[in-house]
């Protein structure tokens, strides 16, 4: 039952893969955020998990306990959680005014009569005139 | 006050900038708030470097001692790249303010807060000592950095953010991965403590993993082929000030970031002896500076063709590096200057052209030569320094990247820096070739040389190139002092 003992990271590697394999796989860009999100939980379970000791008590000062959890990761761990829901919401955002110019936010559609042109042509011009194309 | 407690407010004022920059009003009091801001890091960090080349300085946040606290630990290393930063800042935005009215006609305020936060973030990753702050520091900048490019002009500048954010972020976790592990191990987080800590636990695969996860995670951050493919396209269809901001610093702050973790951290004999980083390094280095050259070759659009070069520019300071001996390290810390220089000038001469004609591809720019001889002249002499051409700021790059190549007995590299510096020769001869040789197209409205306000900042930079190729006390100077200081052997 060692494996027992690892429990935490096995959750940990199972959730980095289903999130790193999204991220790849999938064309919706809804999808790949969702799969990113994934991968960054992980890394949460993963330092999180880092800071549990045997035997460790919650770690507030209490008399006659020796040993406590170790706290810092965790406050590690808010401040990566806040980089995370920045980061969702700058994808999410960008995912908006890919729809709003494109149309659509699967990559398999996004090659439309526009843009069948080769990837380095014209600027397809400036946003403010008569807006996108 | 002493230096060192001036040393956190080159960081802190842009980031204090930020929020009242998105709060001004109109177009030219955004602009002067983040050009002084920009100012005062470069006079910081610019006023330190001499004191930086006898020692390193160190000032630990809250008056925390080092390990417990947050410290910053500034040397020859940092203290360069931290230069090169502000002054690339300080230097761009007088020349980007017209072009920014042009590309950006509206919320402009909003648009340099998040540029001040991307070059705060950039400051911040350099001078920091802590490895968690490196990864908070490195998000607060590529979150921005995503904004900045989806500003651009073409609507495809929003996949390319897209994709930019995609890698950028899974790159950035890679790094917190790594960063987890080494704190599993060594329970410190600071730099400094984390080198003497890990030489204990240094035969577990734990660290051998940590290691692998932060190269991983910032060879996608500075483009090291084969994970630069977000590179070209946020490149070609940012904003032209951010695209001439990005090149000359964004992977330069990620290639001295890796420095660090495998010189400093991990320490040199851990990194090229336990591991094989060097030959790992070596051959992606030099396949990116084949493939970038190679297809920067055949494109149309320049910002491409030059974010291509860029890959391939990234490959030389990595060959420089996985030599792992002093002179190469030097060597691949000047061409990190050096490349800021010559990729600037050619991103500031391309977004000039920019502004008169509205294009940057090959065809729409025959014959603007004769039209905008200025502009072109300023591209093609610094397209002179990309090259190497004697007495510029490329040739001396070269010159000991060469050097060091002799040293660590590796002669053959030579032919390959030689053959990919004819492949730059190539295209930056089509660029030229366009320009002057080539008859106008039949369609185009003739247009004026841009005015002088737009030219002479770009002559700046230029003239940069060719003073860094005479005067080499500070770039080659600074360089040695920057590789003794990754590599632990004297200040």
């Amino acid at each position: 039952m060692a494996w027992l003992g690892h429990f935490n990271y096995w959750v940990v590697m199972i959730l980095m893969m289903i999130g790193f394999y999204t991220v790849i796989a999938r064309g919706n860009m809804i999808k790949k955020i969702m799969g990113l999100n994934l991968f960054q939980t992980s890394v949460f379970i993963l330092f999180i998990s880092a800071g549990k000791i045997l035997g460790g008590s919650t770690p507030i000062y209490a008399e006659g306990v020796t040993v406590y959890s170790n706290p810092l990761p965790h406050v590690l761990i808010l401040t990566a959680i806040v980089v995370g829901v920045a980061t969702t919401a700058v994808g999410l955002a960008l995912a908006v005014r890919i729809r709003e110019a494109y149309g659509t936010i699967e990559d398999d559609e996004l090659i439309d009569p526009v843009d069948q042109r080769p990837d380095d042509a014209e600027p397809t011009g400036p946003r403010d005139t008569d807006g996108w194309v | 006050m002493a230096i060192s407690e001036w040393l956190p407010f080159s960081v802190l004022v842009p980031l204090i900038a930020a929020p009242i920059c998105a709060l001004l009003p109109g177009r030219a009091l955004p602009w002067l708030l983040a050009w002084l801001a920009a100012l005062a890091s470069l006079a910081i960090t610019a006023s330190a470097l001499p004191q930086l080349w006898q020692g390193a300085i160190s000032y630990p946040f809250g008056n925390w001692p080092p390990p417990i606290g947050i410290e910053y630990r500034i040397d020859a290393a940092n203290g360069l790249v931290a230069l090169l930063v502000s002054a690339v800042a300080a230097f761009v935005l007088p020349w980007a303010r017209p072009i920014n009215d042009h590309e950006i006609p509206e919320r402009q305020g909003v648009f340099y807060a998040l540029f001040l936060l991307a070059f705060a973030g950039l400051l911040g990753i350099t001078l920091t000592g802590d490895a968690f702050n490196v990864f908070v520091f490195l998000e607060i900048s590529s979150l921005s950095t995503y904004a900045l490019v989806a500003h651009g002009w073409d609507r495809r500048a929003l996949l390319a953010s897209f994709r930019y954010l995609i890698m950028g972020t899974v790159g950035a976790t890679f790094l917190l991965i790594g960063i987890g592990f080494l704190y599993m191990m060594t329970g410190t987080l600071n730099m400094a403590d984390l080198a003497e800590r890990l030489p204990e636990v240094q035969d577990t695969r734990t660290v051998r993993a940590a290691l692998a996860f932060i190269v991983v995670g910032l060879g996608l951050k500075l483009a090291l082929f084969p994970l630069h493919l977000w590179l070209p396209n946020a490149y070609a269809y940012a904003p032209s000030f951010i695209s001439t901001f990005l090149a000359a610093t964004a992977t330069k702050v990620a290639l001295y970031v890796m420095l660090r973790f495998a010189f400093t951290v991990f320490g040199v004999e851990y990194s090229f002896d336990a591991l094989p980083l060097g030959a790992v390094l070596m051959t992606l280095a030099i396949a990116g500076m084949f493939a970038g050259s190679w297809v920067a070759m055949f494109q149309r659009n320049l910002k491409r063709l030059l974010a291509y070069s860029s890959v391939a520019q990234v490959g030389y300071m990595v060959l420089g590096v996985s030599l792992a001996t002093s002179a190469g390290v030097a060597a691949g810390m000047l061409h990190l200057f050096n490349h800021a220089l010559m990729k600037g000038a050619l991103f500031m001469a391309l977004g000039t052209l920019f502004w008169r004609v509205g294009s940057v591809r090959l065809d729409r720019l025959a014959g603007i030569g004769r039209e905008m001889p200025w502009t072109m002249t300023a591209f093609a002499l610094a397209g002179l320094s990309l090259i190497g051409v004697p007495l510029t700021a490329g040739f001396i790059s070269k010159w000991y990247l060469v050097l060091a190549v002799l040293e660590a007995g590796q002669p053959w590299l030579i032919a390959l820096i030689m053959i990919t510096s004819l492949m730059a020769v190539y295209y930056v001869w089509r660029v030229i070739e366009a320009a002057w040789f080539t008859p106008a197209p039949a369609g185009r409205e003739p247009v004026r040389e841009a005015p002088v306000r737009l030219l002479v900042p770009v002559y700046v930079v230029v003239a940069a190139n060719f003073w860094f190729g005479i005067d080499t006390r500070l770039t080659v100077g600074g360089a040695e002092a920057a590789a003794r200081a990754l590599l632990g052997v004297g200040p």
